[in-house]
């Protein structure tokens, strides 16, 4: 019997219509877990670096994590995966909500989708009963209200909808997935959706996971269920609000905005407000807010109150988490009002809350610079706010200068040219990033900036602190109950870190100290989408209830895959070694290893270039950012070795810069 | 007949502090798997969300009796400016809808307040439900005193149900003048 996976996966083929369910190999979870892991291998195998994002041979995979569908809070998280249009590098956004769950309900870990449907259809999975239906009378419908209407006409209110807008439809390049209260955003794969002709997929499923030693398992969860509100009633002083706490970002219940509107820029990721957070603005920003706020909500079986229901006055209600209600805020230097009307139209468009506010602010800033003129903005309202509604309308429509912005910045600025490529100053790899601009190099966010494969700095941040705290009291306070460090070394490395003098930026911490924090927070992260647990209750908050000591039990009574810290460090090294791999295979080297040049104003670069020689090495990769022949034979993986000696990725194990 | 004093369980439900989370349903359904805890499916699950996130219903509702037939059930409330269909309140086990059945087999699902073996303090949808949307409560109630049916009654019972007292009535009288 397979425990916490379902053993079968659902491979559907849109230019054909074939549907079949494939058992899946067991080593495989021993290998990878699932998730993410499993997603980059399925890449690795079946998609190779010639074929384009929006190819038929283009794989879109929504896969459960291991865990999902087990008791284990928080264990909700779909990794959707497949090539980038924007990056042309493997994209993993992922989702709460109930996807997951349903899914293995319905008796599958992944759904594998190649080809492309000539007409608009969606997907309805239940359990055994799959069909591709049409979806021509939902063309052109929002994300939010083609799940409605999927759910009406199945007569099935039980079902979970995870759609596309008329952005993915467009193949606009910020396009996002959304499903109930929460979105799959990041890296365009709304697009890749849209060009394969899939509107939605929509899963019922009525069937038992089975668990590996069960009391075992609910005992962990009682523990778990108990740390939650102990930790929630204890936030970490000295820290922002929003990062005191358990749970991803709690920007639904927090009002006190003063540290993203302070330090965060404004604009294209231009301006920033120094004393914007004034009484006035707390006041008004806290009514607007209890105004539309309706209820916080949660994702499947977790206690956290991440997202809210919004409902704004004369418009229809959505869901909303996280931060997108400061993005379009700050993007168009607005207010929290103008946030929450424009992301509702930004929800039913389906487009990504990151990436879309900036690529508006940019060619604004491209209008004001006179390398854009009105001629290429008709018809566009004279008012800030209108200003921006126009735009997000033409982008996703595609329309005039909205199909250039439609590619995101980093496309844009080269199409449009006329020095338009100065304005690109906060992409990685082509992709937008926080809107972040600070003054001293911070080393251990250097490389995480740098390297961070899913290039969104909230998906390897987390466990460790963000800032040293000013006092060696305060610190030894912190780490009191700081039972969550892989090694003792790591409460060292932040007792003695100094706001000033010698144990601060950029020098301290040490250079290996430095790759061990990030290394830390990014295999607590590769875990964490590896199994489908959610990162706010584990990688990304500090002292969380999932860690490196107690997940190794949990993994072993729900899927009865037994192994101890080292293996399971082993095998989250192992996921992020493949998705180094598929990356590299269509191109990527050190040379994209690389912040925005106006990141920190100041730099070091000889430190730089140490850190990444350093961190390369901690990962098995040589000088180039290659996995070397010999740590992927120690992470069983010579077949990729073999295939980059091939291609003449490596040559004898080294690579083509340094043979 | 005497009255007696008699513990109740009640479980008292907040929807304003329901977080739609589910976790409510599945712990139910593991509980009552067997071996215990071995499988999990919300679908069998004695308690349901009636969940409709855009109008802002969040509902955890119990599984009570079976029954046979569907009822008129067309009545609508408007409680807080929202509007909760007949059958969101209900609790049975009915024809009208997939609700608190086994899904595979058919057969009506119906809470019992996790009194099965082995007995918990608490049933676990209150125990897991840590937003405090489900609390538990025992309060003392006088109660008439309950004479327990013997077996032959319950059998009985059953046929009365069944057939009517009239022909049960009919029936014994006959088979008795046959001797």
């Amino acid at each position: 019997m397979r425990y916490a996976e379902t053993g079968y996966n659902l491979e559907i083929d849109l230019s054909r219509g074939n549907i079949e369910k494939v058992e899946t190999d067991p080593r495989l979870a021993e290998l990878h877990l699932g998730g993410l892991g499993t997603n980059a291998k399925l890449l690795w195998d079946r998609v190779p670096p010639e074929v384009e994002p929006f190819s038929p041979d283009n794989l879109l995979i929504f896969a459960a994590g291991l865990l999902c569908g087990t008791p284990a809070p928080g264990a909700n998280r779909t990794i959707v995966s497949t090539i980038s249009p924007q990056t042309l590098y493997m994209a993993f956004s992922m989702m709460g909500g109930f996807f997951a769950p349903e899914l293995k309900y319905a008796g599958y870990d992944k759904v594998i989708i190649r080809g492309k449907s000539p007409n608009l259809v969606y997907l309805w999975i239940n359990n055994d009963k799959v069909e591709i239906r049409d979806a021509s009378h939902l063309r052109g419908k929002g994300a939010v209200e083609t799940a409605e209407l999927i759910r009406q006409e199945l007569q099935e209110p039980n079902a979970q909808v995870a759609a596309i807008g008329l952005a993915g439809e467009n193949r606009v390049f910020m396009a996002s997935i959304e499903h109930a209260r929460s979105s799959a955003s990041r890296l365009g794969i709304g697009a890749v959706m849209g060009d394969k002709g899939l509107k939605a997929v929509a899963v019922r499923g009525t069937r038992d996971i089975n668990l590996a030693r069960p009391a075992d398992l609910i005992n962990f969860c009682h523990d778990i269920l108990r740390y939650i509100p102990e930790r929630d009633s204890k936030p970490v002083p000295g820290v922002m609000p929003i990062l005191a706490g358990l749970g991803s970002p709690k920007e639904m219940l927090i009002h006190d905005e003063q540290w993203h509107t302070e330090n965060f820029m404004w604009g294209n990721a231009r301006t920033r407000l120094k004393d914007y957070w004034t009484k006035d603005v707390e006041e008004k920003w806290k009514e607007t807010q209890e105004s539309v706020r309706t209820r916080l909500i949660s994702c499947y079986n977790c206690p956290m109150k991440c997202g809210a229901i919004i409902s704004v006055p004369g418009i229809s209600t959505y869901m909303m988490k996280c931060f997108s209600k400061l993005t379009y805020t700050m993007g168009a230097y607005s207010d929290l009002d103008f946030g929450f009307r424009i992301a509702q139209r930004a929800t039913e468009y389906g487009v990504d809350g990151f990436s879309t506010p900036q690529v508006m602010a940019f060619a604004l800033e491209l209008l004001e610079a006179g390398i854009l003129t009105d001629a290429d903005f008709p018809g566009m309202p004279a008012d800030n706010e209108g200003r921006f509604y126009w735009l997000l309308d033409h982008i996703v429509r595609r329309e005039g200068i909205g199909d250039i912005l439609a590619d995101g910045v980093y496309w844009a600025a080269r199409k449009i040219g006329k020095g338009a490529e100065a304005y690109d100053h906060n992409t990685i790899k082509k992709h937008e990033q926080l809107p972040l601009k600070l003054s001293m190099l911070n080393p251990i966010y250097f490389l995480m900036w740098a390297t961070g494969e899913k290039v969104n700095i909230t998906q390897i941040e987390g466990n460790f602190p963000q800032a040293p705290f000013p006092t060696r009291e305060e610190r030894e306070e912190f780490v009191k109950d700081w039972i969550h460090v892989p090694h003792e070394r790591m409460k060292e490395y932040f007792l003695n870190w100094e706001l000033r003098g010698e144990n601060a930026f950029p020098f301290y911490p040490p250079i290996d100290a430095t790759c061990e924090i990030v290394d830390w927070q990014e295999t607590m992260h590769y875990i964490d989408d590896a199994l489908g647990l959610c990162a706010g209750l584990s990688s990304f908050p500090l002292k969380p209830p999932y860690h490196i000591h107690n997940l190794p039990t949990l993994i072993g009574a729900a899927a009865g895959i037994d192994l101890d810290k080292d293996e399971l460090w082993k095998i989250a090294k192992r996921n992020r070694t493949m998705v180094r791999a598929v990356n590299v295979r269509r191109g990527l080297r050190r040379k994209d290893d690389c912040p925005p040049e106006d990141h920190w104003k100041k730099r070091f670069p000889e430190l730089e270039a140490q850190l990444l020689d350093a961190y390369y090495t901690l990962k098995g990769f040589n000088r180039d950012g290659v996995p070397t022949k010999e740590s992927l034979h120690d992470l069983s993986m010579d077949y990729i070795s073999e295939e980059f000696e091939r291609r003449g990725i490596l040559n004898n194990g080294q690579s083509e810069e340094e043979s | 007949m005497g009255k007696v004093k008699k513990k109740v369980k009640l479980i008292k439900i907040d929807p304003d502090k329901c977080n739609g989370c589910r976790a409510c349903e599945l712990i139910c359904s593991a509980f009552h798997a067997t071996p215990k805890y071995s499988s999990n499916n919300p679908a069998r699950a004695r308690i349901r969300m009636i969940y409709e996130p855009l109008k802002d219903i969040y509902l955890p509702v119990y599984a009570g009796e079976y029954t046979a037939a569907t009822c008129m059930g067309r009545n609508k409330y408007i409680i807080d400016g929202k509007e909760y269909g007949e059958c969101a309140f209900c609790r049975a086990s009915c024809p009208a809808r997939d609700a608190f059945k086994e899904p595979d087999s058919g057969l009506p699902l119906k809470c019992d307040m996790c009194e099965d073996d082995p007995a918990q303090e608490v049933p676990l949808c209150v125990k897991w439900c840590i937003t405090d949307a489900l609390t538990y409560e025992e309060v003392e109630e006088e109660v008439e005193e309950d004479v327990a049916l013997t077996e032959m009654e319950i059998g009985l019972k059953a046929l009365v149900d069944k057939y009517g007292l009239d022909n049960m009535v009919d029936g014994i009288a006959r088979l008795s003048q046959k001797g």
